[in-house]
């Protein structure tokens, strides 16, 4: 024993001496670190730095196989997925993974803005961080477009359709994008250049950047009330508290920090056992057209702004948003780069927080149940239900025919199914009279197409009548106040 | 100027090694004359190493650049060019079916994805209309309805009547439409590349409201929308 140890001392003063990388190695592990920085809070960034080497090493593992072709990729992840022993679960351990660092760097990135961590002399940390956080989002976008299926297809499309809005630029730019002039061979090659060399690349020096400045600044120390940062005397009150409080990093802190990174890699193992791997959904053949693409989960809340925002809005918001955000993410220590750092006395910030996380939130739970999707099949797949057309007069079921033989149910609900694109309409004649049913079908308006030319006249005429019928229990139609005044008019429809 | 002095011992380690006639070392006169001379000379090469390599870089550039930028460089001419979609009797009148395409730029990789589908309109009066499958919001495919006359987009319920104009939901315009002809009994378009607002060279400014439909827009002048909003707006 005593012979090992003497051996593998020898060994490593033969390295030292070599590449003097031991010493600075053991600086680090020792480097003193403020025991209120030693807390359970301080976890996430080692836990995303740990997600990172399992997303390369799960990577490198698929790429031993995955066809970066528009005409094979498709074939080869199946081939993961089916023939290839435990290659479901590596593929489900990458789109897990992926998840779960998406999920931690922004825990990660609320903690340290909420710990005031971006303030003097940290700001440049906090700068690489915002990169990081993009990159991490570029990793997650491009290696959605990997997974090249139905989805993938789509939502390039989109990508393309955004980019194309761009003023002067637009045109050569969904080329740049696309890799030529459609969708293709040439569009999966380059992204996934840029998921495999490009962003991991940058991803890895941003990450070495990062640490290193993390080690030359030390860790934040926990904030405190009253504790003002302030330029002139910073460094030096940091200095004095580590040099009271301070204790080496290793094990102090690390400890904690491989029992999160331990249990955050049994969780993205236990969700990749449980729950598979992602997709890849249908073919991505173009002609096949039943398809309702949706983004990936962190994507969502930008589909459903996409659906919220007024159309004129759109184009501008689109340009003029992500520059903002991200600019305003890049001089936030430069605006607050001193001043207090506990969030009891940063009410404003804690707001701001509570505000994205309250929005982010809302936009993804609209995305995952999309009510702005007309259901495209609802017309040919759900029937009325029976309460609803029993005890109706023929021309009032005929009416039920056309309702839904005109594609009604794909935007409206009748009994909960349906489209709820426009609104439920169980009780439509409570609200409106028959005269304006009419005009609301033949015309549209309020964001319902016109179905004048759609409709002859004895379809339009059954459909308002059985319209009419749907009003709940014991409630009354809707009636026009002046039609006991006025000449009784003629109920039917005008053709159009 | 830097010095070196990585290149010699400290006299106490020449000392010590017991080389103070090490070949390896200058005395320290030596290098400081070395170094008044030489200076300025090396100073100059090394800016001019500097600059040469500026040169090559800027030169490197623009193989580099090129290539990259070589599918955004592409002119409208060079992608799209006149494909038959079918025979003119495999569209009925009025019916608008869905027709597919191989693109005329094809690469060795594409695969599945040269294929595009495109939505062909034959018009009561004989007319042709091609729409574009992408929906001019963003792009997702737009679904015909016979039925009901409309085409309407799964993703944030973009509507388009038959003609192709904007009928309702996010689009701020029609659906793009290809230029089409009819050569020797057979429908062709002019197609070749991915139909967005701002690379649609293939497909003609579709107006929300077409002025060569009479009928159409009498329709709309009869019944102007009383309730502030209409679905007509361009």
């Amino acid at each position: 024993m005593e012979g090992l140890k003497k051996a593998g001392s020898s060994v490593v003063k033969w390295i030292e001496l070599r590449t003097g990388l031991i010493a600075p190695a053991e600086e680090m592990a020792n480097h003193p670190t403020p025991s209120s920085a030693t807390s359970w809070w301080y976890v996430f960034g080692s836990a995303a730095m740990v997600l990172l080497i399992l997303q390369v090493v799960t990577g490198i593992l698929l790429a031993l196989v995955y066809s970066p072709s528009a005409s094979n990729a498709w074939a080869s992840l199946q081939f993961i997925n089916h023939n290839l022993p435990l290659g479901w679960f590596l593929r489900a351990m990458h789109g897990w993974g992926s998840e779960f660092m998406i999920a931690i760097v922004l825990i990660h990135m609320v903690q340290v803005f909420l710990f005031g961590a971006y303030k003097f002399p940290r700001e440049l940390t906090w700068v690489a961080g915002v990169f990081l956080l993009l990159l991490t989002l570029g990793m997650a976008f491009t290696g959605q477009v990997l997974r090249f299926d139905q989805d993938a297809y789509w939502g390039l499309g989109i990508g393309a359709s955004i980019s194309s809005s761009i003023p002067v630029i637009g045109g050569p730019l969904v080329h740049l994008l696309l890799g030529g002039p459609i969708i293709g061979g040439g569009t999966l090659s380059r992204f996934f250049a840029l998921h495999v060399f490009v962003i991991p690349g940058l991803l890895l020096a941003f990450v070495g950047l990062h640490l290193l400045m993390v080690l030359k600044l030390g860790i934040n120390e926990w904030p405190m009330p009253g504790r003002i940062v302030r330029k002139a005397d910073y460094q030096q009150n940091y200095a004095t508290l580590t040099k009271t409080t301070g204790v080496p990093f290793v094990p102090n802190a690390a400890w904690k920090d491989a029992v999160f990174a331990a249990a955050i890699l049994l969780a993205v193992m236990a969700c990749a056992f449980c729950f598979g791997p992602f997709g890849p959904t249908g073919v991505p053949d173009p002609t096949i057209i039943q398809t309702a693409p949706k983004p990936d989960f962190f994507f969502l809340w930008i589909y459903a702004v996409l659906a919220f925002l007024p159309p004129e809005l759109e184009t501008p918001v689109l340009l003029i948003a992500p520059p903002l955000i991200i600019g305003a993410l890049l001089l936030l220590p430069f605006v607050a780069g001193q001043g207090e750092k506990h969030w009891s006395k940063r009410p404003v910030a804690v707001l701001v927080v509570a505000l994205i996380a309250v929005t982010l939130g809302t936009f993804t739970q609209l995305g995952l149940h999309s009510p702005w999707s007309p259901v495209m099949e609802a017309w040919s797949r759900d029937p009325i239900p029976e309460s609803y057309i029993e005890r109706r007069t023929p021309l009032e079921r005929r009416g039920a025919m056309v309702f839904q033989e005109k594609q009604c149910r794909n935007c409206h609900s009748i009994g909960g199914v349906g489209g709820k694109r426009g609104p439920a309409l169980d009780a439509v004649a409570t609200e409106m009279t028959e005269d304006q049913m009419v005009r609301q079908v033949l015309q549209g308006g309020g964001n319902m197409p016109a179905y004048g030319k759609a409709l002859n006249p004895s379809e339009t005429a059954a459909l308002t009548r059985y319209l009419r019928t749907l009003r709940g229990p014991g409630l009354l139609p809707a009636r026009d106040p002046s039609e006991g005044i006025q000449p009784q008019n003629a109920s039917h429809p005008v053709a159009p | 100027m830097s010095d070196h002095p990585q290149q010699h011992g400290s006299p106490a380690q020449d000392a010590a090694l017991g080389n103070a006639q090490n070949p390896w070392n200058g005395t320290a006169p030596e290098i400081a004359a070395a170094h008044a001379t030489a200076t300025s000379r090396r100073g100059f090469l090394f800016k001019l190493a500097v600059g040469l390599n500026g040169i090559v870089g800027a030169v490197l550039a623009v193989p580099i650049v090129g290539y990259l930028l070589g599918p955004a460089m592409k002119k409208d001419e060079e992608v799209n060019s006149w494909v038959k979609l079918g025979a003119v009797n495999t569209f009925p009148t009025g019916q608008t079916r869905l027709a597919e395409y191989i693109n005329p730029v094809v690469g060795p990789t594409d695969g599945d994805t040269a294929k595009t589908a495109c939505w062909v309109r034959h018009a009561e009066d004989g007319n042709f209309q091609v729409f574009a499958i992408n929906c001019a919001h963003l792009g997702c495919p737009v679904r015909w309805f016979e039925q009901s006359k409309l085409f309407l987009c799964p993703c944030h319920g973009g509507a388009y009547y038959e003609d192709g104009s904007r009928a309702s939901g996010p689009p701020l315009r029609g659906l793009f439409e290809y230029k089409h002809r009819v050569e020797s009994g057979s429908l062709m378009i002019l197609a070749g590349q991915l139909p967005t607002s701002a690379t649609e060279a293939c497909a003609r400014k579709a107006p929300s409201i077409k002025t060569d439909q009479p009928d159409l827009v009498q329709t709309i002048a009869d019944n102007a929308s009383a309730d502030g909003r209409s679905a007509w707006k361009g």
